[in-house]
């Protein structure tokens, strides 16, 4: 009720402040040898795997592109699958297949992607659920060989279920005509980068 | 009312000058240009590997070219070509990278690359417009070289994937340039200045073959 309103800062707290803002020490945020907790370690454990990341984003984009019903099934099949594979995978260990199963998956679904295949629902949810029981297995006996948290798992599963609303929502949202275009294109950039990573793994 | 809330305006602005909140501005992008690096996710090797990836493409002016190259001449043969010919050439550049990484080995991979800028150059400037499987077959046959030569190039301690990756995706931003460059081929000058850019890169192809043969 002063009327007058609050007085504007003075000049030389901005200047001190962006001053300040200019020299960040280490930050240091993602603790690797504290960690944040089980459950975050494992969603960051899974944006930071590129190897899981690319073929589930594949997926999603897959999804998306066959449609609302496409997406949503891709939604709830990979990651509950993901789920139920990383438990058996904790309990049960599994082979080691860690160095070929990302880059076929990744030239698989990069294919259809690229090629924008009309796929059947059921084709396309035995995919979703296939990338899921792989990966999620191979996660889990990951998750038992390093010794860590079992809720990591449930990070992962959540962090699945998060990449995947995210790609297939904007491809099934997006009303522009490039949207299917640059789906394709990033699906050939998968499919690219699935083939090196084989080479890569198969050298040694 | 409305008296009162001009006077709170003034009142904000007061003592604030445009040329002091200019200097301000000034003195904040100044600033910022000395930012330190904040490293927030250290992984061994990982960053260095993607941005090596990303900067490899970019480092050899026979790859650039004949990246480019194809962007021009997808922009210049319209739909389908303009994105089939990008959505091909990372893929069979994959193929040429995997023969690379598995000890295939490709004779002549400097002449193939050569070859590409000049052929793909002499097909912007001549404006030449053959079916679209041949198109992309052309495209597709050099690819195998370009993968082959630089694909493989990984530094030792770097993340294979990530630089993989960053090869990838630089390689398509190099076709997104061609493409938004060759998009002036709408214009009646455009087009001749599309053809005039094809000129060059063939000239740059012959250049680079000169040094592959001799």
């Amino acid at each position: 009720m002063s009327g007058r309103g609050r007085p504007p800062p003075r000049p030389w707290v901005w200047t001190r402040c962006v001053w300040l803002a200019l020299w960040p020490a280490l930050a240091s945020a993602h603790l690797v040898t504290t960690g944040l907790g089980p459950f975050y370690d494992g969603i960051s454990h899974f944006f930071l795997s590129l190897d899981d990341v690319l073929p589930v984003l594949a997926m999603a984009v897959l999804g998306g592109l066959q449609g609302a019903a496409g997406g949503r099934r891709v939604l709830f099949a990979l990651p509950a699958a993901w789920a139920m594979a990383s438990v058996a995978g904790l309990m049960v260990g599994g082979p080691d297949i860690t160095a070929v199963t990302p880059a076929l998956s990744a030239i698989v679904l990069g294919l259809l992607v690229a090629t924008d295949r009309r796929l059947s629902s059921a084709m396309l949810l035995g995919l979703a659920v296939a990338l899921g029981l792989l990966h999620g297995w191979m996660n889990g006996a990951a998750i038992a060989a390093a010794n860590r948290g079992t809720l990591a798992l449930l990070g992962i599963a959540c962090s699945t279920f998060v990449a995947v609303a995210i790609a297939a929502g904007a491809v099934v949202a997006s009303r522009a005509p490039w949207m299917r275009v640059a789906a394709r294109v990033a699906g050939s950039w998968i499919a690219a980068v699935g083939l090196l990573l084989l080479g890569w793994s198969l050298r040694g | 009312m409305s008296d009162q809330r001009d006077d709170n305006a003034r009142a904000a602005t007061r003592g604030q000058p445009g040329t002091r909140r200019n200097s301000r501005a000034a003195l904040a992008v100044f600033l910022c240009c000395f930012g330190l690096p904040a490293l927030a996710h250290v992984q061994q090797g990982q960053a260095a590997g993607f941005v090596t990836g990303m900067l490899h493409p970019v480092s050899g002016l026979d790859h650039v070219v004949a990246m480019v190259a194809v962007g021009l001449w997808g922009a210049q043969l319209g739909a389908p070509a303009i994105w089939l010919l990008p959505v091909t050439f990372p893929l069979v550049m994959a193929i040429g990278g995997f023969l690379g990484l598995v000890g295939v080995p490709l004779p002549g991979v400097e002449v193939g690359i050569a070859l590409s800028a000049l052929l793909l150059g002499l097909a912007v400037a001549l404006e030449w417009r053959p079916p679209l499987w041949a198109a992309v077959m052309l495209v597709g046959f050099f690819a195998v070289f370009h993968g082959h030569a630089h694909g493989t190039e990984l530094p030792p301690g770097e993340s294979g994937l990530l630089y993989s990756l960053g090869f990838v995706v630089a390689t398509g931003c190099l076709h997104g340039v061609g493409i938004a460059t060759g998009l002036v081929h709408r214009w009646d000058a455009g087009r001749i200045a599309l053809r005039a850019m094809g000129a060059v890169v063939a000239t740059t192809g012959v250049y680079f073959l000169i040094g592959a043969i001799s």
